[in-house]
Protein backbone atom coordinates (compact mmCIF):
# COMPACT_ATOMS: atom_id res chain seq x y z
CA UNK A 1 0.00 0.00 0.00
CA UNK A 2 1.30 3.45 -0.99
CA UNK A 3 -0.17 6.65 0.41
CA UNK A 4 0.24 10.29 -0.58
CA UNK A 5 0.35 12.52 2.51
CA UNK A 6 -0.46 16.24 2.47
CA UNK A 7 0.21 18.60 5.38
CA UNK A 8 -1.01 22.23 5.42
CA UNK A 9 -2.01 22.93 9.02
CA UNK A 10 0.24 25.92 9.69
CA UNK A 11 3.17 27.49 7.83
CA UNK A 12 4.73 24.53 6.00
CA UNK A 13 3.36 22.80 2.94
CA UNK A 14 4.49 19.17 3.12
CA UNK A 15 3.84 16.38 0.62
CA UNK A 16 5.22 12.85 0.85
CA UNK A 17 4.63 9.31 -0.35
CA UNK A 18 4.97 6.44 2.10
CA UNK A 19 4.90 2.79 1.12
CA UNK A 20 4.15 -0.01 3.54
CA UNK A 21 6.67 -2.27 1.80
CA UNK A 22 9.29 0.23 0.61
CA UNK A 23 9.20 2.93 3.29
CA UNK A 24 9.41 6.63 2.47
CA UNK A 25 9.49 7.20 -1.30
CA UNK A 26 9.23 10.97 -1.52
CA UNK A 27 9.40 13.92 0.85
CA UNK A 28 8.76 17.47 -0.39
CA UNK A 29 8.51 20.50 1.81
CA UNK A 30 7.98 24.20 1.30
CA UNK A 31 8.51 26.30 4.39
CA UNK A 32 6.91 29.75 4.60
CA UNK A 33 9.19 30.82 7.43
CA UNK A 34 10.74 33.68 5.43
CA UNK A 35 7.32 34.99 4.43
CA UNK A 36 6.16 35.27 8.04
CA UNK A 37 9.45 36.56 9.46
CA UNK A 38 8.64 40.10 8.31
CA UNK A 39 5.48 40.01 10.41
CA UNK A 40 7.01 38.56 13.56
CA UNK A 41 4.75 35.52 13.47
CA UNK A 42 2.49 33.42 11.27
CA UNK A 43 -0.15 35.49 9.44
CA UNK A 44 -2.94 32.94 8.88
CA UNK A 45 -4.30 34.55 5.71
CA UNK A 46 -0.86 34.67 4.07
CA UNK A 47 -0.23 31.05 5.11
CA UNK A 48 -3.46 29.94 3.39
CA UNK A 49 -2.58 31.90 0.25
CA UNK A 50 0.76 30.14 0.04
CA UNK A 51 -0.67 26.65 0.61
CA UNK A 52 -3.00 27.03 -2.37
CA UNK A 53 -0.04 28.00 -4.57
CA UNK A 54 2.35 25.32 -3.37
CA UNK A 55 0.33 22.14 -2.83
CA UNK A 56 -0.07 20.94 -6.44
CA UNK A 57 3.53 21.69 -7.50
CA UNK A 58 4.74 19.73 -4.46
CA UNK A 59 2.47 16.79 -5.34
CA UNK A 60 3.97 16.82 -8.85
CA UNK A 61 7.47 16.93 -7.38
CA UNK A 62 6.73 14.07 -4.96
CA UNK A 63 5.42 11.80 -7.74
CA UNK A 64 8.50 12.64 -9.80
CA UNK A 65 10.84 12.01 -6.87
CA UNK A 66 9.26 8.59 -6.28
CA UNK A 67 9.09 7.95 -10.03
CA UNK A 68 5.45 6.96 -9.65
CA UNK A 69 2.21 7.70 -11.42
CA UNK A 70 -1.03 8.25 -9.54
CA UNK A 71 -2.13 4.75 -10.52
CA UNK A 72 0.61 3.44 -8.20
CA UNK A 73 -1.07 5.10 -5.20
CA UNK A 74 -3.65 3.45 -2.94
CA UNK A 75 -4.91 6.43 -1.01
CA UNK A 76 -4.54 10.08 -0.06
CA UNK A 77 -4.10 11.27 3.53
CA UNK A 78 -4.32 14.91 4.52
CA UNK A 79 -4.13 16.88 7.74
CA UNK A 80 -7.69 17.53 8.87
CA UNK A 81 -6.75 19.28 12.13
CA UNK A 82 -5.87 20.73 14.54
CA UNK A 83 -4.38 23.88 13.06
CA UNK A 84 -5.27 27.12 11.27
CA UNK A 85 -8.71 26.63 9.74
CA UNK A 86 -7.97 28.44 6.47
CA UNK A 87 -4.69 26.59 6.00
CA UNK A 88 -6.35 23.24 6.74
CA UNK A 89 -9.16 23.96 4.26
CA UNK A 90 -6.72 24.88 1.47
CA UNK A 91 -4.90 21.54 1.65
CA UNK A 92 -8.00 19.48 2.46
CA UNK A 93 -9.95 20.83 -0.53
CA UNK A 94 -7.19 19.96 -2.98
CA UNK A 95 -6.47 16.59 -1.37
CA UNK A 96 -10.09 15.45 -1.15
CA UNK A 97 -11.03 16.39 -4.70
CA UNK A 98 -7.80 14.90 -6.05
CA UNK A 99 -8.67 11.59 -4.37
CA UNK A 100 -12.12 11.83 -5.98
CA UNK A 101 -10.61 12.43 -9.42
CA UNK A 102 -8.13 9.58 -8.97
CA UNK A 103 -10.85 7.32 -7.50
CA UNK A 104 -8.77 6.75 -4.37
CA UNK A 105 -9.90 6.52 -0.76
CA UNK A 106 -9.14 9.61 1.35
CA UNK A 107 -8.50 9.89 5.05
CA UNK A 108 -8.20 12.90 7.38
CA UNK A 109 -5.22 12.74 9.71
CA UNK A 110 -4.83 14.30 13.14
CA UNK A 111 -1.75 16.51 12.96
CA UNK A 112 -0.51 15.54 16.44
CA UNK A 113 -0.99 11.84 15.72
CA UNK A 114 1.26 12.46 12.74
CA UNK A 115 3.92 13.95 15.02
CA UNK A 116 3.49 11.20 17.56
CA UNK A 117 4.06 8.50 14.94
CA UNK A 118 6.93 10.34 13.18
CA UNK A 119 9.60 8.20 14.95
CA UNK A 120 8.05 5.21 13.11
CA UNK A 121 9.61 6.62 9.92
CA UNK A 122 13.06 5.76 11.36
CA UNK A 123 14.91 2.45 11.32
CA UNK A 124 14.76 2.15 15.10
CA UNK A 125 11.07 2.36 15.87
CA UNK A 126 9.55 2.32 19.34
CA UNK A 127 7.26 -0.57 20.19
CA UNK A 128 3.88 0.07 21.79
CA UNK A 129 3.11 1.06 24.47
CA UNK A 130 5.15 4.20 24.98
CA UNK A 131 5.03 7.62 26.56
CA UNK A 132 5.04 10.54 24.14
CA UNK A 133 6.01 14.13 24.80
CA UNK A 134 4.69 16.31 21.98
CA UNK A 135 6.39 19.68 22.00
CA UNK A 136 5.92 22.23 19.24
CA UNK A 137 5.01 25.86 18.64
CA UNK A 138 1.34 25.04 19.02
CA UNK A 139 1.26 22.15 21.48
CA UNK A 140 2.82 20.76 24.62
CA UNK A 141 1.33 17.46 25.63
CA UNK A 142 2.22 14.29 27.53
CA UNK A 143 0.41 11.30 26.09
CA UNK A 144 0.32 7.62 27.10
CA UNK A 145 0.17 5.66 23.85
CA UNK A 146 -1.15 2.12 24.05
CA UNK A 147 -1.53 1.71 20.30
CA UNK A 148 -2.39 3.85 17.28
CA UNK A 149 -5.54 5.73 18.23
CA UNK A 150 -5.41 4.73 21.89
CA UNK A 151 -4.21 7.89 23.57
CA UNK A 152 -4.53 9.12 27.10
CA UNK A 153 -3.56 12.74 27.66
CA UNK A 154 -1.63 12.85 30.94
CA UNK A 155 -0.74 16.52 30.88
CA UNK A 156 -0.87 19.66 28.73
CA UNK A 157 0.29 23.24 28.80
CA UNK A 158 -2.19 25.46 30.57
CA UNK A 159 -0.90 28.53 28.68
CA UNK A 160 1.92 28.91 26.10
CA UNK A 161 3.24 25.87 24.25
CA UNK A 162 6.95 25.18 24.81
CA UNK A 163 7.87 26.23 21.27
CA UNK A 164 5.78 29.36 21.61
CA UNK A 165 7.67 30.27 24.80
CA UNK A 166 10.95 29.77 22.90
CA UNK A 167 9.81 32.05 20.07
CA UNK A 168 8.39 34.73 22.36
CA UNK A 169 11.49 34.83 24.56
CA UNK A 170 13.65 34.97 21.43
CA UNK A 171 11.62 37.96 20.29
CA UNK A 172 12.31 39.68 23.63
CA UNK A 173 16.00 39.06 22.96
CA UNK A 174 15.63 40.79 19.60
CA UNK A 175 15.93 37.61 17.54
CA UNK A 176 14.08 37.13 14.24
CA UNK A 177 10.94 34.97 13.98
CA UNK A 178 10.90 32.04 14.49
CA UNK A 179 13.49 32.64 17.16
CA UNK A 180 13.43 29.31 19.00
CA UNK A 181 16.29 27.68 17.07
CA UNK A 182 18.25 30.99 17.11
CA UNK A 183 17.80 31.23 20.88
CA UNK A 184 19.21 27.72 21.24
CA UNK A 185 22.15 28.76 19.09
CA UNK A 186 23.13 31.80 21.18
CA UNK A 187 22.53 29.78 24.35
CA UNK A 188 25.66 27.77 23.47
CA UNK A 189 27.65 30.96 24.20
CA UNK A 190 25.95 31.47 27.56
CA UNK A 191 27.60 31.43 30.98
CA UNK A 192 26.43 28.55 33.19
CA UNK A 193 24.89 29.67 36.44
CA UNK A 194 24.71 33.45 35.85
CA UNK A 195 20.91 33.36 35.85
CA UNK A 196 18.55 30.83 37.32
CA UNK A 197 15.03 30.67 35.85
CA UNK A 198 12.21 28.87 37.68
CA UNK A 199 11.03 25.38 36.70
CA UNK A 200 7.28 26.10 36.47
CA UNK A 201 4.83 23.67 38.08
CA UNK A 202 7.48 21.15 39.06
CA UNK A 203 7.05 21.79 42.80
CA UNK A 204 3.58 20.27 42.81
CA UNK A 205 2.18 16.94 41.63
CA UNK A 206 0.71 16.54 38.15
CA UNK A 207 1.88 16.54 34.57
CA UNK A 208 0.58 19.86 33.27
CA UNK A 209 2.92 22.56 32.01
CA UNK A 210 3.01 26.34 32.16
CA UNK A 211 5.54 28.33 30.17
CA UNK A 212 4.17 31.87 29.97
CA UNK A 213 5.82 32.81 33.29
CA UNK A 214 9.26 32.07 31.87
CA UNK A 215 8.72 34.65 29.16
CA UNK A 216 7.84 37.24 31.84
CA UNK A 217 10.86 36.20 33.87
CA UNK A 218 13.03 36.75 30.80
CA UNK A 219 11.49 40.18 30.20
CA UNK A 220 12.19 41.21 33.80
CA UNK A 221 15.75 39.92 33.61
CA UNK A 222 16.37 41.89 30.40
CA UNK A 223 14.92 45.03 32.04
CA UNK A 224 17.24 44.63 35.03
CA UNK A 225 20.44 43.35 33.42
CA UNK A 226 20.37 45.00 29.99
CA UNK A 227 20.73 43.13 26.76
CA UNK A 228 24.35 43.18 25.70
CA UNK A 229 25.35 40.15 23.65
CA UNK A 230 26.75 38.18 26.59
CA UNK A 231 23.70 38.88 28.76
CA UNK A 232 21.49 37.80 25.85
CA UNK A 233 23.36 34.53 25.60
CA UNK A 234 23.24 34.02 29.38
CA UNK A 235 19.49 34.64 29.45
CA UNK A 236 19.00 32.31 26.47
CA UNK A 237 20.94 29.57 28.25
CA UNK A 238 19.08 29.99 31.55
CA UNK A 239 15.75 29.99 29.72
CA UNK A 240 16.59 26.92 27.66
CA UNK A 241 17.84 25.06 30.74
CA UNK A 242 14.60 25.87 32.56
CA UNK A 243 12.40 24.58 29.72
CA UNK A 244 14.47 21.45 29.20
CA UNK A 245 14.64 20.70 32.93
CA UNK A 246 10.90 21.17 33.27
CA UNK A 247 10.16 18.86 30.34
CA UNK A 248 12.61 16.26 31.70
CA UNK A 249 11.18 16.39 35.23
CA UNK A 250 7.66 15.85 33.88
CA UNK A 251 8.79 13.02 31.58
CA UNK A 252 10.44 11.25 34.50
CA UNK A 253 7.32 11.70 36.59
CA UNK A 254 5.10 10.36 33.80
CA UNK A 255 7.37 7.37 33.21
CA UNK A 256 7.25 6.49 36.90
CA UNK A 257 3.50 6.95 37.00
CA UNK A 258 2.84 4.79 33.93
CA UNK A 259 5.72 2.36 34.55
CA UNK A 260 6.65 2.76 30.88
CA UNK A 261 10.21 2.34 29.61
CA UNK A 262 9.99 3.90 26.17
CA UNK A 263 9.79 7.65 25.61
CA UNK A 264 9.01 9.32 22.29
CA UNK A 265 9.74 13.01 21.77
CA UNK A 266 8.22 14.68 18.74
CA UNK A 267 7.26 18.10 17.41
CA UNK A 268 9.47 21.06 16.50
CA UNK A 269 11.04 21.46 19.95
CA UNK A 270 12.19 17.83 19.86
CA UNK A 271 14.93 19.01 17.48
CA UNK A 272 16.46 20.92 20.43
CA UNK A 273 19.92 19.50 21.11
CA UNK A 274 20.01 20.22 24.84
CA UNK A 275 16.65 18.47 25.30
CA UNK A 276 17.87 15.42 23.38
CA UNK A 277 21.09 15.17 25.35
CA UNK A 278 19.46 15.59 28.74
CA UNK A 279 16.72 13.05 28.01
CA UNK A 280 19.24 10.54 26.67
CA UNK A 281 21.18 10.73 29.95
CA UNK A 282 17.99 10.51 31.99
CA UNK A 283 16.64 7.51 30.09
CA UNK A 284 19.91 5.66 30.45
CA UNK A 285 19.71 6.12 34.22
CA UNK A 286 16.11 4.93 34.15
CA UNK A 287 17.07 1.89 32.08
CA UNK A 288 14.76 3.00 29.31
CA UNK A 289 15.08 4.24 25.76
CA UNK A 290 14.24 7.52 24.08
CA UNK A 291 13.12 7.80 20.43
CA UNK A 292 13.10 10.84 18.15
CA UNK A 293 12.28 11.46 14.54
CA UNK A 294 15.16 12.80 12.41
CA UNK A 295 15.38 16.59 12.57
CA UNK A 296 13.52 17.06 9.26
CA UNK A 297 10.53 15.17 10.69
CA UNK A 298 10.45 17.00 14.02
CA UNK A 299 8.86 19.99 12.33
CA UNK A 300 5.72 19.74 10.19
CA UNK A 301 6.02 17.44 7.17
CA UNK A 302 3.96 15.29 4.82
CA UNK A 303 5.78 12.04 5.65
CA UNK A 304 4.23 11.69 9.10
CA UNK A 305 0.78 12.39 7.60
CA UNK A 306 1.31 9.73 4.92
CA UNK A 307 2.45 7.26 7.60
CA UNK A 308 -0.46 7.89 9.97
CA UNK A 309 -2.89 7.96 7.04
CA UNK A 310 -1.66 4.61 5.78
CA UNK A 311 -2.33 3.01 9.16
CA UNK A 312 -5.87 4.38 9.19
CA UNK A 313 -6.61 3.56 5.55
CA UNK A 314 -5.44 -0.01 6.16
CA UNK A 315 -7.96 -0.20 8.98
CA UNK A 316 -10.64 0.86 6.50
CA UNK A 317 -11.10 4.37 7.89
CA UNK A 318 -12.05 6.69 5.03
CA UNK A 319 -13.86 9.98 4.52
CA UNK A 320 -16.91 10.76 2.41
CA UNK A 321 -16.96 13.67 -0.07
CA UNK A 322 -17.64 16.39 2.53
CA UNK A 323 -14.48 18.33 3.40
CA UNK A 324 -14.49 19.26 7.09
CA UNK A 325 -11.52 20.93 8.74
CA UNK A 326 -11.20 20.38 12.48
CA UNK A 327 -9.16 23.32 13.81
CA UNK A 328 -9.73 22.12 17.38
CA UNK A 329 -9.61 18.37 17.68
CA UNK A 330 -8.60 16.69 20.95
CA UNK A 331 -6.25 13.78 20.19
CA UNK A 332 -8.07 11.49 22.63
CA UNK A 333 -11.21 11.73 20.48
CA UNK A 334 -9.53 9.68 17.75
CA UNK A 335 -10.92 6.20 17.15
CA UNK A 336 -8.68 3.16 17.66
CA UNK A 337 -7.62 1.23 14.57
CA UNK B 1 -16.52 16.06 -29.42
CA UNK B 2 -18.62 18.88 -28.05
CA UNK B 3 -17.37 21.10 -25.27
CA UNK B 4 -18.39 20.14 -21.77
CA UNK B 5 -17.58 22.54 -18.95
CA UNK B 6 -17.84 21.89 -15.22
CA UNK B 7 -17.91 25.09 -13.15
CA UNK B 8 -17.43 25.44 -9.41
CA UNK B 9 -17.90 28.51 -7.25
CA UNK B 10 -17.64 29.15 -3.52
CA UNK B 11 -16.56 32.80 -3.57
CA UNK B 12 -19.56 34.18 -1.69
CA UNK B 13 -22.34 32.92 0.62
CA UNK B 14 -23.53 30.94 -2.40
CA UNK B 15 -22.08 27.57 -3.24
CA UNK B 16 -22.74 26.41 -6.78
CA UNK B 17 -21.79 23.88 -9.41
CA UNK B 18 -22.88 23.65 -13.04
CA UNK B 19 -22.20 21.27 -15.89
CA UNK B 20 -22.67 22.49 -19.46
CA UNK B 21 -23.04 20.01 -22.28
CA UNK B 22 -24.36 20.45 -25.80
CA UNK B 23 -27.73 19.07 -24.74
CA UNK B 24 -28.28 20.58 -21.34
CA UNK B 25 -27.00 22.47 -18.33
CA UNK B 26 -27.26 20.74 -14.97
CA UNK B 27 -26.67 22.89 -11.93
CA UNK B 28 -26.83 23.23 -8.16
CA UNK B 29 -27.05 26.46 -6.20
CA UNK B 30 -27.29 26.72 -2.42
CA UNK B 31 -26.78 29.63 -0.05
CA UNK B 32 -24.86 27.95 2.75
CA UNK B 33 -22.38 30.25 4.54
CA UNK B 34 -19.48 28.35 6.17
CA UNK B 35 -20.50 25.02 4.66
CA UNK B 36 -19.10 25.21 1.13
CA UNK B 37 -16.31 22.74 1.77
CA UNK B 38 -18.83 20.13 2.87
CA UNK B 39 -21.21 20.49 -0.07
CA UNK B 40 -19.04 21.33 -3.06
CA UNK B 41 -17.67 17.90 -3.96
CA UNK B 42 -21.00 16.11 -3.31
CA UNK B 43 -22.61 18.66 -5.66
CA UNK B 44 -20.00 17.90 -8.33
CA UNK B 45 -20.75 14.22 -7.96
CA UNK B 46 -24.49 14.87 -8.21
CA UNK B 47 -24.35 16.91 -11.43
CA UNK B 48 -22.03 14.42 -13.10
CA UNK B 49 -24.36 11.57 -12.18
CA UNK B 50 -27.43 13.49 -13.30
CA UNK B 51 -25.79 14.09 -16.69
CA UNK B 52 -24.69 10.47 -16.78
CA UNK B 53 -21.07 11.51 -17.13
CA UNK B 54 -17.74 11.05 -15.39
CA UNK B 55 -15.01 13.60 -14.81
CA UNK B 56 -13.01 12.24 -17.75
CA UNK B 57 -15.83 13.26 -20.13
CA UNK B 58 -15.38 16.93 -19.16
CA UNK B 59 -13.36 19.30 -21.41
CA UNK B 60 -12.40 21.89 -18.78
CA UNK B 61 -12.97 22.92 -15.16
CA UNK B 62 -14.10 26.52 -14.65
CA UNK B 63 -13.81 28.09 -11.22
CA UNK B 64 -14.93 31.26 -9.51
CA UNK B 65 -11.56 32.89 -8.99
CA UNK B 66 -12.95 35.70 -6.84
CA UNK B 67 -13.19 38.34 -5.63
CA UNK B 68 -15.15 37.28 -2.58
CA UNK B 69 -14.54 35.63 0.76
CA UNK B 70 -10.85 34.67 0.91
CA UNK B 71 -11.47 31.25 2.44
CA UNK B 72 -14.46 30.59 0.19
CA UNK B 73 -12.52 31.45 -2.95
CA UNK B 74 -9.73 29.10 -1.86
CA UNK B 75 -12.15 26.24 -1.19
CA UNK B 76 -13.55 26.66 -4.71
CA UNK B 77 -10.11 26.97 -6.31
CA UNK B 78 -8.76 24.05 -4.25
CA UNK B 79 -11.60 21.67 -5.12
CA UNK B 80 -11.37 22.70 -8.78
CA UNK B 81 -7.58 22.28 -8.79
CA UNK B 82 -7.78 18.77 -7.37
CA UNK B 83 -10.34 17.76 -10.02
CA UNK B 84 -8.45 19.37 -12.90
CA UNK B 85 -5.06 18.03 -11.85
CA UNK B 86 -6.50 14.58 -11.18
CA UNK B 87 -8.34 14.34 -14.49
CA UNK B 88 -5.64 16.22 -16.42
CA UNK B 89 -7.98 19.00 -17.52
CA UNK B 90 -7.37 22.68 -18.29
CA UNK B 91 -8.90 25.26 -15.97
CA UNK B 92 -10.82 28.40 -16.84
CA UNK B 93 -10.72 31.22 -14.28
CA UNK B 94 -13.95 33.25 -14.11
CA UNK B 95 -14.59 36.48 -12.22
CA UNK B 96 -17.39 36.33 -9.68
CA UNK B 97 -18.36 39.89 -10.69
CA UNK B 98 -18.48 39.09 -14.41
CA UNK B 99 -20.53 35.98 -13.60
CA UNK B 100 -23.16 38.25 -12.03
CA UNK B 101 -23.17 40.45 -15.16
CA UNK B 102 -23.87 37.32 -17.20
CA UNK B 103 -26.60 36.48 -14.71
CA UNK B 104 -28.19 39.89 -15.29
CA UNK B 105 -28.24 39.17 -19.03
CA UNK B 106 -29.74 35.72 -18.47
CA UNK B 107 -32.44 36.99 -16.12
CA UNK B 108 -33.17 40.47 -17.50
CA UNK B 109 -31.46 40.70 -20.88
CA UNK B 110 -29.32 43.46 -19.34
CA UNK B 111 -26.38 44.65 -21.44
CA UNK B 112 -25.06 47.38 -19.16
CA UNK B 113 -24.31 46.01 -15.74
CA UNK B 114 -22.58 47.15 -12.56
CA UNK B 115 -21.77 44.33 -10.15
CA UNK B 116 -20.85 44.84 -6.50
CA UNK B 117 -20.19 42.31 -3.74
CA UNK B 118 -20.28 43.32 -0.08
CA UNK B 119 -16.59 43.02 0.83
CA UNK B 120 -17.16 43.64 4.58
CA UNK B 121 -15.07 46.18 6.46
CA UNK B 122 -17.24 48.93 4.92
CA UNK B 123 -16.13 48.21 1.36
CA UNK B 124 -17.37 46.65 -1.89
CA UNK B 125 -15.75 44.67 -4.68
CA UNK B 126 -17.07 46.17 -7.87
CA UNK B 127 -16.71 46.25 -11.67
CA UNK B 128 -18.74 47.68 -14.55
CA UNK B 129 -19.54 45.78 -17.74
CA UNK B 130 -20.87 46.52 -21.21
CA UNK B 131 -22.07 43.59 -23.30
CA UNK B 132 -20.66 43.35 -26.85
CA UNK B 133 -22.41 41.99 -29.96
CA UNK B 134 -20.25 38.88 -29.64
CA UNK B 135 -21.75 38.21 -26.24
CA UNK B 136 -18.49 39.09 -24.49
CA UNK B 137 -18.36 41.59 -21.68
CA UNK B 138 -16.21 44.68 -21.99
CA UNK B 139 -14.98 45.72 -18.59
CA UNK B 140 -15.48 49.50 -18.30
CA UNK B 141 -14.44 49.84 -14.63
CA UNK B 142 -11.96 47.12 -13.70
CA UNK B 143 -12.38 45.06 -10.53
CA UNK B 144 -11.44 46.94 -7.40
CA UNK B 145 -12.23 47.20 -3.72
CA UNK B 146 -13.45 50.57 -2.43
CA UNK B 147 -15.69 52.37 0.00
CA UNK B 148 -19.17 52.70 -1.53
CA UNK B 149 -19.03 56.47 -0.93
CA UNK B 150 -15.97 56.69 -3.23
CA UNK B 151 -17.48 54.66 -6.06
CA UNK B 152 -17.66 56.36 -9.48
CA UNK B 153 -19.19 54.30 -12.25
CA UNK B 154 -18.61 54.74 -16.01
CA UNK B 155 -22.28 54.03 -16.64
CA UNK B 156 -25.03 56.39 -15.54
CA UNK B 157 -27.72 53.91 -16.60
CA UNK B 158 -27.31 50.25 -15.76
CA UNK B 159 -28.75 47.14 -14.24
CA UNK B 160 -27.05 46.67 -10.88
CA UNK B 161 -26.44 43.30 -9.27
CA UNK B 162 -24.94 41.82 -6.14
CA UNK B 163 -25.01 42.10 -2.36
CA UNK B 164 -23.03 45.36 -2.50
CA UNK B 165 -26.07 47.16 -3.86
CA UNK B 166 -28.22 45.60 -1.16
CA UNK B 167 -25.98 46.53 1.77
CA UNK B 168 -25.21 50.03 0.49
CA UNK B 169 -28.44 50.69 -1.39
CA UNK B 170 -28.87 54.29 -0.19
CA UNK B 171 -25.35 55.34 -1.15
CA UNK B 172 -24.94 53.43 -4.40
CA UNK B 173 -28.39 53.80 -5.96
CA UNK B 174 -28.01 57.59 -5.86
CA UNK B 175 -25.08 57.38 -8.28
CA UNK B 176 -27.13 56.89 -11.46
CA UNK B 177 -30.36 55.70 -13.10
CA UNK B 178 -30.06 52.16 -11.89
CA UNK B 179 -32.37 49.19 -12.10
CA UNK B 180 -31.62 46.88 -9.19
CA UNK B 181 -31.94 43.18 -9.93
CA UNK B 182 -33.86 41.24 -7.33
CA UNK B 183 -32.72 37.97 -8.93
CA UNK B 184 -28.96 38.30 -9.09
CA UNK B 185 -27.47 38.92 -5.66
CA UNK B 186 -24.73 36.30 -5.75
CA UNK B 187 -22.60 34.73 -8.48
CA UNK B 188 -23.66 31.33 -9.81
CA UNK B 189 -21.76 28.55 -11.54
CA UNK B 190 -24.67 28.43 -14.00
CA UNK B 191 -23.46 31.74 -15.46
CA UNK B 192 -19.81 30.78 -15.15
CA UNK B 193 -20.18 27.88 -17.58
CA UNK B 194 -21.56 30.28 -20.20
CA UNK B 195 -18.58 32.61 -19.80
CA UNK B 196 -16.09 29.76 -19.50
CA UNK B 197 -17.29 28.08 -22.70
CA UNK B 198 -16.40 31.30 -24.53
CA UNK B 199 -13.01 31.61 -22.85
CA UNK B 200 -12.27 27.94 -23.46
CA UNK B 201 -12.84 28.27 -27.20
CA UNK B 202 -10.47 31.25 -27.24
CA UNK B 203 -7.83 29.22 -25.40
CA UNK B 204 -7.97 31.33 -22.25
CA UNK B 205 -7.16 28.46 -19.92
CA UNK B 206 -4.54 27.76 -17.25
CA UNK B 207 -2.99 24.57 -15.98
CA UNK B 208 -4.20 23.31 -12.61
CA UNK B 209 -0.97 24.22 -10.82
CA UNK B 210 -1.21 27.77 -12.19
CA UNK B 211 -4.78 28.40 -11.07
CA UNK B 212 -4.83 31.23 -8.55
CA UNK B 213 -7.46 33.10 -6.60
CA UNK B 214 -7.90 36.80 -7.36
CA UNK B 215 -8.30 38.42 -3.97
CA UNK B 216 -8.37 42.09 -5.12
CA UNK B 217 -7.96 43.10 -1.48
CA UNK B 218 -4.33 42.36 -0.81
CA UNK B 219 -2.79 44.12 2.15
CA UNK B 220 -5.27 45.47 4.63
CA UNK B 221 -5.54 43.03 7.45
CA UNK B 222 -1.91 42.41 8.29
CA UNK B 223 1.04 44.69 9.02
CA UNK B 224 4.74 44.09 8.71
CA UNK B 225 7.14 44.74 11.55
CA UNK B 226 8.61 48.25 11.73
CA UNK B 227 11.42 48.63 9.19
CA UNK B 228 10.24 45.68 7.05
CA UNK B 229 7.52 47.47 5.05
Amino acid sequence: MRVLGIETSCDETGVAIYSEAEGLLAHQLYSQVKLHADYGGVVPELASRDHIRKTLPLIQAALKEANLSHTDLDGIAFTQGPGLVGALLAGSSIARSLAYAWKLPAVGVHHMEGHLLAPMLEDTKPEFPFLALLVSGGHTMMVAVKAIGEYEILGESIDDAAGEAFDKTAKLLGLDYPGGPLLAKIATQGTEGRFKFPRPMTDRPGLDFSFSGLKTFAANTIAKEGDDLQTQADIALAFEQAVVDTLAIKCKRALEQTKMKRLVIAGGVSANQRLREQLAVMMEKLNGKVFYPRTAFCTDNGAMIAYAGLARLKAGQTLDLAVKARPRWPINELPPL
Amino acid sequence: MSTKILAIDAATEACSVALLTQEQTVSRFEVIPQQHSQRLLPMVDEVLQEANMTLSDVSAIAFGRGPGSFTGVRIGVGIAQGLAFGANLPMVPVSSLEAMAEGAYREHGAEQVIAAIDARMGEIYTATYQRQDTGEWLCLDPECVMKPEDAEFSLSEATVVGTGFETYQDILMAKGQFMQSDRILLPAALDMVTLAARYFVKGQTVRAEEAEPVYVRDTVTWKKLPGRE
